[in-house]
């Protein structure tokens, strides 16, 4: 009964939640209300937004020695996330099997077990430094922790449904992966698809202005 | 619900766009944008973290157009905001932040702190949430002209001794001239050789100008406290200027957020554009050098550097201008570690050395400044706001320290070569 309600319903419920979430919340953000900015233009404003999307990856110089380990950190958990949502094994053969229709190259086992660890160590020094840097401490909302505890512990029991003999580390890990669906269109982790609008607002502010930020 | 209250927050909902949505919502609170603000740099008091200054607004947004919020009201647990959410950030957002923007540069998901900053200073002005000192000069804006209270009769009496020393006419109420030349306060009662040089420059360039009775003052207090509506008022006395002497351009003076308020918040904050164009006067000296209009004659010896001022460079685009005017003449020219788009703030920026309360704040923070002043072992400064220029002669003062501070325009005024025309 769990098994099929894990595997069945709960996945088109927290699949649909994410996918109808995501898309009402972006709307809301590019269809929202803005004013024309009537003063005359230096500069691109599309070209502003386009180059502010990719600037933004890397650091400005000026401040990079002091974020350190957040950069590093915050690429060791993204990279290491987005490789093993994709190029794990068991992941390429679900998409492929149950979403998509086709696959991929997966990623060799020693590769999955180098990325898993990037992940798991950048967000656990995300983690940490959030609740013990006086600035993040100060700032971090309820959200943040709900977002990445959830975070860790499907990619906890990610690791553990590779054991294959065990059917119910296998649904442990699914139900952990739609809980997280549905969190994810409400909280904090959409800024995995709203850093782009963000970055193209500034950016476009920056480039009207002529600044190269 | 208080009465300031609601208006506070109907500032806030009527701020709400899409923009500040896709901020909210994209915020990690990584604390990145701590690393760039002097005013935590300097007291490493994380209370000034840039984003943090934006509480009020997150909470308006978490409470009003968050899933969260709308579910917790629905319910009826909703924890509404309170006059204390306000009140609170007053001090916050008035004393320590100087409308910098540094944070806006770092933010890994883009969010223009800075703005959002402004949004809730707007709020807070409108709420009555404002510090004495703004108040007071925003009053004397409004009611004389002048946020120092600075009547046309003290800038006839400038005039006059300008064209004293000079020997050249100051055109008043020219109608049809090409520029119409502001002047800020800081320009009128503390740097009255600005206008000087503009006087000597303009000839030496053959340039058709002329300053405004009714518009001189180029100083936007509506912009330094938050208040919109007053800021246009202050906008739309310039465009009445200018409009009535039927200007093609408008120049805005060596202050930086003159010139934000007149070249980019204007336009907006009068509702329409204007039919001249606004030039910054570092704008305009760089397009009359690169013209062959205005020559120079002679070097600076002295080890010399230049402070960006944020409100021209970082956030109005004004960044390679004061080099290229430098460079014919000053031949020991250094630059500091972090310049141009990235330099330091002086610590008075965004109303900070209006407000009387701020002054210690002020002076602590100024200690990024001259860390960066001293590594490079300059004998002046140069820098082409009268703000940042008052504010860094007042820290080198209290730090006594012996660092003259120049303005740029003086500085080209003094090295202009024989006229040809």
């Amino acid at each position: 009964m769990i098994e099929y309600l894990i595997d069945g319903p709960l996945w088109y419920f927290s699949l649909a939640v994410f996918c109808i979430g995501v898309l009402l919340q972006l709307a809301r953000i590019l269809f929202g209300a803005g004013k024309t900015d009537l003063s005359v233009a230096r500069g691109s404003a599309s070209g502003g937004a386009w180059r502010n999307v990719f600037s933004r990856f890397i650091p400005h110089h000026e401040i990079a020695p002091k974020i350190r380990l957040q950069v590093v950190a915050g690429y060791m958990f993204h990279l290491g996330l987005f490789a093993v949502l994709f190029f794990a094994a068991p992941h390429v053969i679900f998409l492929e099997e149950h979403l998509l229709g086709f696959g991929w190259t997966s990623m060799p086992h020693w590769a999955f077990i180098v990325a898993s660890q990037f992940a798991f160590f950048g967000l656990l020094i995300l983690w940490l430094r959030r609740m013990l840097n006086s600035v993040s401490r100060l700032i971090s909302t309820l959200d943040d922790h709900v977002a990445a505890i959830l975070t860790f512990v499907v990619m906890l029991t990610g690791c553990l449904a590779l054991l294959k003999g065990f059917t119910e580390l296998r649904l442990l890990h699914r139900f952990t992966v739609e809980l997280f669906l549905i969190y994810f269109p409400f909280s904090c982790l959409m800024h995995t698809f709203t850093f782009i609008p963000s970055r193209a607002f500034t950016g476009a502010w920056f480039g009207r202005r002529g600044i190269d930020a | 619900m208080s009465e300031r209250l609601e208006k506070g927050l109907q500032v806030l909902r009527a701020e709400m766009d899409k923009k500040v949505m896709s901020y909210f919502s994209s915020c990690v609170r990584c604390g990145i944008c701590a690393e760039s603000c002097l005013f935590y740099t300097e007291t490493n008091d994380p209370r000034y973290t840039p984003i943090y200054k934006t509480e009020p607004m997150r909470k308006l947004w978490k409470n009003e157009y968050s899933f969260w919020g709308k579910l917790k009201s629905a319910l009826g647990i909703s924890k509404p905001m309170t006059e204390a959410d306000l009140a609170d950030w007053e001090e916050l957002v008035y004393d320590g932040c100087s409308m910098c923007g540094r944070c806006s540069m770092v933010c890994p998901v883009g969010v223009d702190i800075t703005m959002v900053i402004f949004k809730v200073k707007h709020a807070l002005a409108v709420a009555g949430f404002s510090p004495e000192g703004l108040v007071g000069a925003t009053q004397r804006a409004v009611d004389i002209g002048s946020p120092m209270g600075i009547t046309m009769k003290a800038v006839l009496a400038t005039i006059k001794h300008t064209e004293a020393n000079t020997g050249l006419k100051v055109p008043l109420d020219v109608e049809g001239a090409d520029y119409l030349a502001l002047l800020s306060s800081n320009e009128i009662a503390l740097y009255p050789e600005y206008l000087e040089s503009l006087v000597k420059i303009f000839d030496h360039a053959g340039v058709s100008w002329t300053l405004s009775s009714d518009a001189y003052e180029a100083t936007n207090s509506g912009l330094q406290i938050g208040n919109k509506a007053i800021a246009g008022q202050l906008v739309q006395r310039v465009v009445d200027g200018a409009e009535k002497l039927k200007v093609k351009n408008v120049i805005s003076p060596e202050c930086g957020h003159a010139y934000t308020a007149l070249r980019w918040e204007g336009p907006n904050f009068i509702g329409k554009a204007y039919p001249f164009r606004v030039v910054h006067i570092l704008e305009l000296l760089d397009e009359l050098q690169a013209q062959g209009k205005l020559k120079t004659t002679g070097m600076e010896t002295d080890r010399l550097t230049f402070h960006d001022p944020c409100s021209i460079v970082r956030r109005g685009g004004i960044l390679a201008q004061p080099r290229n005017l430098l460079t014919p003449i000053a031949e020991n020219f250094v630059e500091m570690t972090d310049h141009g788009s990235m330099n330091w703030c002086c610590g008075g920026g965004g109303g900070v050395s209006s407000n009387e309360r701020a002054e210690g704040l002020k002076h602590t923070v100024f200690n990024r400044k001259k860390s960066q002043i001293e590594e490079i072992k300059v004998d002046a400064v140069v820098t082409a706001c009268s703000n940042c220029r008052m504010v860094m002669e007042e820290g080198v003062e209290y730090n006594e320290m012996d660092m003259p501070m120049l303005g740029l325009t003086e500085m080209i005024a003094e090295h202009l070569a024989e006229k040809t025309h």
